[in-house]
């Protein structure tokens, strides 16, 4: 049943073109590339192939859209209501978008069904909410003049997104871009490009403006280039790993100065106390090192374990990671499914290498599996030493790295010792190790007791090299909007 | 938008007059609405008031998730005030069965799903519910247009749409009920959580019933709070359908209970009652100073209150006097002139008074009276004839304080409570008709020389509601805009109400907002809490 699903999903590609002005195009150079399976390493459809011509035409169908077409100028609720009927479409189309994530990302059918397609909506209905509550203020100021703000949209946005969550990050990026009034031009990941150009289709069919959403499928160092440097884009936001985000932001100042949001890798601590629940313990440290094979920015990638529990701890995660099912995304049982590509592959199945040569003990996993795709075994290393590349470095793949450590302060040092800032995890019940722990780790994100739990209203961004710039909650918005401030003398005020 | 009375001593006894029919009106022979089109003017004869093509459904109280019949069995009628005849025999809620409403929504509250689910979820019901009242615009615009006398146009083309649109807003307020992390002096921790009040004793007028329904149950229940409404008497009927709705659309049982009956019976109940955590009230101020009295002598329950007005509408002479007039006109006869913030004194600079006078009679003379369901009709009839007989008498007293009549004074037909657009010149700052409230059709026009004397005019009145201000000039409608001591101001405009607008009064004309984030804040509790931290990385 599961490769029947599969194969009347694969049969059924309805969208490889590029969306620009509202309509699917050739690209202009007629170029294409291969969208592969990462499960069985076929290929699934060839994607028009934009390039520089291409992001030009879009963000000119997106100059004129902000310049002169409705969008900026219909009040919020308007853009609210589309918005919401464009969640309404993703609602009817779940099955759909969650059989091309797992088709074109390799992620798992049963997660995409029930947790992340469902996500998307909600954040859009999140945003359709926002878009008629986006204040300015009124401002008390220090002599007879009246001053207010007006919070404008930035204008023509450029948004680049990553493969590991290609609907999610999509909707991410643009809906709180929609809600502020701003048009766009989204260039996904060219490994995972098909839900984008789906999902473009739908904000179409709900009544989005032609020109306001565009999407431009290509590669990084053509159309991703020419959007971060392109002179008549606002404002580039990018989900992606560090070096892309300095080459990005080196774009951006060379080019008009446009501002830069980032969201980049990460090397997240989770911190297990003594007092924790072992169990519960072992759990979180699973969920955040394998959940989505490990592809995750915000993934636990280094554990840090307190001496008095460890034993227990390792015992436990043993265990348990037994029971993750490695195999078809489609099959339900699955828990994880290919890693995305041949490259990613390799260089996960490398770090993997590198850690047994420098030392650290395998303590599960570590080799391929499955005769054909991309899959790999969830993976534990222990007496990993902080100075270790695997404990440095982001192998985005499904390696836990364990640590063992003595002292909440001897923790929040090592934790800290990192280039990035993106997340930290801590298992405790103690309110004070808690509470200390939140505020010394320098991360946009801290969970206590959870993790991976993203929610539209909150705020998420890194610290350090992970990054700036909020995705969700509030502050996202934000990122897409310009503040005026407006002056005028006033007489005869009563009250200042 | 307040109106009259919690229902004052008068308005029972009127209300209670002999009856013509006895309960719905047949659906036979119903003349199809907007079909034989005719206009009337304000000194046409009404003919045969037409059938609307709405069935009444629910007249009994809204309990727990059922319709129920009042404790005592009792009903009171709902009339059509372009006959006064009865529409409907509506079940009376007293004291008895506010306590069962209260006890529903305690219950709701206490142990139900509705403030422990997702704000999400809640957001979500919300926005089925918008749906389905746009589903059933026609029907809601119709019973509302029935049972107040509005212009049916205004009721489906304005009001209900707006009415959908505030349970949008709401929706998204949802979600984003954010509190703060608070800095400390010391090493603590502070945040502070945004909670639901509790039960929410919510009363509400006839001029805007789906509307003032939407200003009250949107934030409170976005809040995660429960409710028990009171309708006006004057008009019960479209909040009873719009609850239905509701729970058509997911709403728990107990989270809204509707109580149809008079103000000092189940409305006294409501503002008294001890397991009742914040009453909201729109209305008259006189009833809003009996609201916050039974709230202080019971369990000092929080109040919003939104009330009467005198709201000036201020010509300056450098205004584009077209615009003013129209906007006057619009101001102050929109709705039968029940808007508690109705443009009821028009100060107008001497320079352009007379151009204005002429062109506001004018104006008053074109405006269309009559069923409210014909087409094209602009001004049906007022809500009851306690409204009409006083709105009459305060004509009578313009006359006789000598003001100049321009125009109207008179009722229109022998049926009904339609009354004449009327304009009042060379009215005086010490005339009964420029101090009190009339909640009718009556524009009264006063003469103006200086900005500084009419910020003074304009200000010396118990109310502060809202203002209108007409103006070219940036520094004068920056000096009125400060000066006049209202919750609106509208420049070059009037009756402007989105959902994000807050509104509500200084002085005697309430406490409180409505609309907007400000309305969040009158049904959430805020809790700071306090946790000592032990060596925090910085403060």
């Amino acid at each position: 049943m599961a490769d029947g699903k599969r194969n009347s999903h694969i049969l059924n590609i309805k969208f490889t073109k590029l969306f620009i002005n509202g309509d699917f195009v050739d690209s202009i150079s007629g170029k294409t590339f291969e969208t592969i399976d990462p499960s069985t390493e076929e290929v699934i459809a060839k994607i028009a192939e934009g390039d520089k011509e291409d992001v030009d035409l879009a963000v000119k169908a997106a100059r004129q859209a902000f310049d002169h077409g409705s969008w900026p100028r219909i009040p919020g609720c308007e853009r609210g209501k589309i918005m919401n009927k464009f969640a309404d479409l993703i609602d009817e189309n779940l099955e759909e978008l969650a059989a091309l994530e797992s088709i074109d990302a390799g992620k798992v059918f049963s997660f995409e069904i029930n947790v992340d397609i469902p996500a998307i909506s909600k954040d859009i209905r999140y945003f359709a909410g926002a878009a008629d509550k986006i204040h300015g203020k009124t401002l008390k100021l220090s002599s007879e003049f009246q001053g207010y703000t007006l919070s404008e949209p930035v204008g023509v946005v450029g948004l680049i997104t990553p493969w590991n969550f290609p609907s999610a990050m999509f909707v991410l990026k643009c809906a709180p871009a929609l809600a502020a009034g701003c048009t766009m031009i989204v260039k996904p990941a060219e490994q995972a490009p098909l839900s984008a150009l789906y999902l473009a289709h739908l904000a179409k069919q709900a009544g989005i403006p032609d020109g306001v959403l565009n999407v431009v499928t290509g590669f990084g160092h053509t159309a991703g280039s020419a959007i971060a440097s392109h002179m008549d884009i606002d404002c580039v936001s990018l989900t992606g790993s560090t070096k892309v985000g300095r080459l990005v932001m080196q774009a951006a100042s060379t080019s008009n100065l446009k501002t830069v949001s980032l969201e980049l890798g990460g090397k997240s601590p989770l911190l297990i106390f003594d007092d924790a629940d072992v169990d519960q313990a072992a759990d979180l440290a699973l969920l955040g090192s394998l959940a989505n094979k490990g592809e995750i920015c915000v993934c636990t990638s280094r554990v840090f374990v307190q001496e008095g529990i460890y034993d227990k701890l390792v015992e436990k995660l043993v265990d348990k990671a037994k029971t993750w099912i490695v195999g078809d995304p489609f099959d339900p049982s699955t828990r994880q499914g290919p890693q995305v590509d041949k490259k990613q592959y390799e260089q996960v199945l490398s770090y993997i290498d590198q850690g047994k040569k420098e030392g650290a003990s395998l303590l599960f996993g570590g080799k391929p599996c499955g005769g054909k795709g991309y899959y790999i075994e969830p993976t534990i290393f222990e007496n990993v030493t902080d100075d270790m590349v695997i404990a440095k470095e982001e192998i985005f793949g499904p390696v836990m790295c364990l640590m063992k450590f003595k002292t909440i302060e001897e923790a929040i040092g090592r934790a800290n010792a990192t280039a990035y800032g993106l997340a930290a995890g801590i298992v405790t019940n103690d309110l004070n190790i808690a509470n200390k722990v939140s505020r010394s780790i320098r991360a946009g994100m801290i969970w206590i007791n959870c993790y991976h739990y993203f929610d539209p209203g909150c705020p998420f961004g890194g610290y350090k090299m992970s990054g700036f710039g909020k995705d969700h909650g509030m502050e996202s918005i934000e990122m897409y909007l310009r503040t005026k401030s407006v002056v005028t003398p006033i007489y005869n005020s009563p009250w200042l | 938008m307040a109106a009259r009375r919690l229902s004052g001593v008068i308005s029972r006894s009127l209300s209670l007059r002999p009856l013509s029919s006895s309960s719905i009106v047949s659906r036979g022979n119903r003349t199809k609405l907007g079909s034989e089109v005719q206009r009337f003017s304000t000194s046409a004869a009404l003919e045969e008031p037409i059938i609307p093509s709405v069935r009444i459904s629910e007249t009994q109280l809204l309990i727990n998730g059922k319709f129920v019949d009042s404790a005592s069995g009792k009903t009171f009628p709902a009339l059509d005030p372009r006959t006064g005849e009865v529409i409907a025999n509506v079940a009376e809620g007293d004291a008895e069965d506010i306590n069962r409403a209260v006890s529903a929504a305690r219950k709701a509250f206490d142990e139900g799903p509705w403030p422990r689910m997702t704000a999400y979820e809640r957001s979500r019901i919300l926005l089925r519910f918008a749906d389905l009242v746009d589903k059933h615009n026609d029907d809601l615009a119709a019973l509302e247009t029935w049972d107040n006398g509005k212009p049916y146009e205004q009721s489906a083309e304005t009001e209900v749409p707006m009415f959908a649109r505030l349970f949008r807003y709401y929706a998204g307020w949802a979600d984003k009920i954010h509190g703060l992390t608070v800095p400390a002096d010391g090493p603590y921790h502070v945040q502070t959580l945004h909670e639901p009040i509790g039960v929410v004793g919510q009363i509400i007028p006839w001029n805007f019933p789906l509307l003032m329904f939407a200003w009250k149950v949107g934030p409170a229940l976005a809040t995660g709070n429960t409710i028990v409404l009171k309708s006006a008497e004057q008009t019960p009927l479209t909040a009873l359908y719009a609850a239905k709705l509701l729970h058509e659309a997911g709403l728990p049982p107990g989270v809204l209970n509707v109580v149809s009956g008079y103000g000092p019976t189940a409305g006294a109940a409501l503002a008294s009652h001890m397991d009742v955590d914040k009453v909201a009230f729109t209305g008259s101020t006189d009833t809003g100073k009996i609201v916050q009295e039974l709230a202080a002598k019971s369990n000092l329950k929080p109040v919003t209150l939104e009330l009467g007005g005198k709201s000036p509408f201020i010509v300056c002479e450098d205004a584009d006097v077209d615009k003013a007039v129209e906007l006057a006109h619009f101001a102050l006869f929109f709705n039968q002139g029940q808007c508690c913030c109705a443009g009821s004194r028009t100060f107008v600079h001497e320079r352009v008074y007379d151009e204005f006078l002429e062109k506001a009679k004018a104006r008053a003379q074109k405006r269309t009276v009559g069923d409210p369901f014909q087409k094209g009709i602009e001004q049906g009839p007022q809500i009851d004839s306690e409204q009409y007989e006083k709105i009459l008498r305060y004509i009578k007293s313009g006359v006789e304080s000598e003001a100049t009549l321009e125009c109207g004074g008179d009722k229109v037909g022998s049926k009904g409570y339609y009354i004449q657009p009327t304009v009042f010149s060379n009215v005086k700052d010490d005339m009964l008709i420029a101090q009190e409230e009339i909640f009718g059709p009556v524009q009264t026009i006063l003469k103006f020389n200086e900005v500084s004397d009419v910020i003074k005019r304009a200000n010396a009145t118990r109310y502060g509601l809202a203002a209108g201000v007409f103006t070219q000039n940036i520094d004068t409608a920056n000096t009125l805009t400060r000066a006049l001591r209202a919750g609106t101001i509208w420049v070059n405009c009037f009756d402007v109400f989105d959902a994000a607008i807050p509104f509500g009064g200084y002085k005697m004309s309430g406490i409180g907002r409505e609309k907007g984030v400000y309305s969040l804040s009158n049904y959430l509790q805020v809790k700071a809490v306090v946790t000592a931290l032990k060596n925090p990385a910085w403060l």
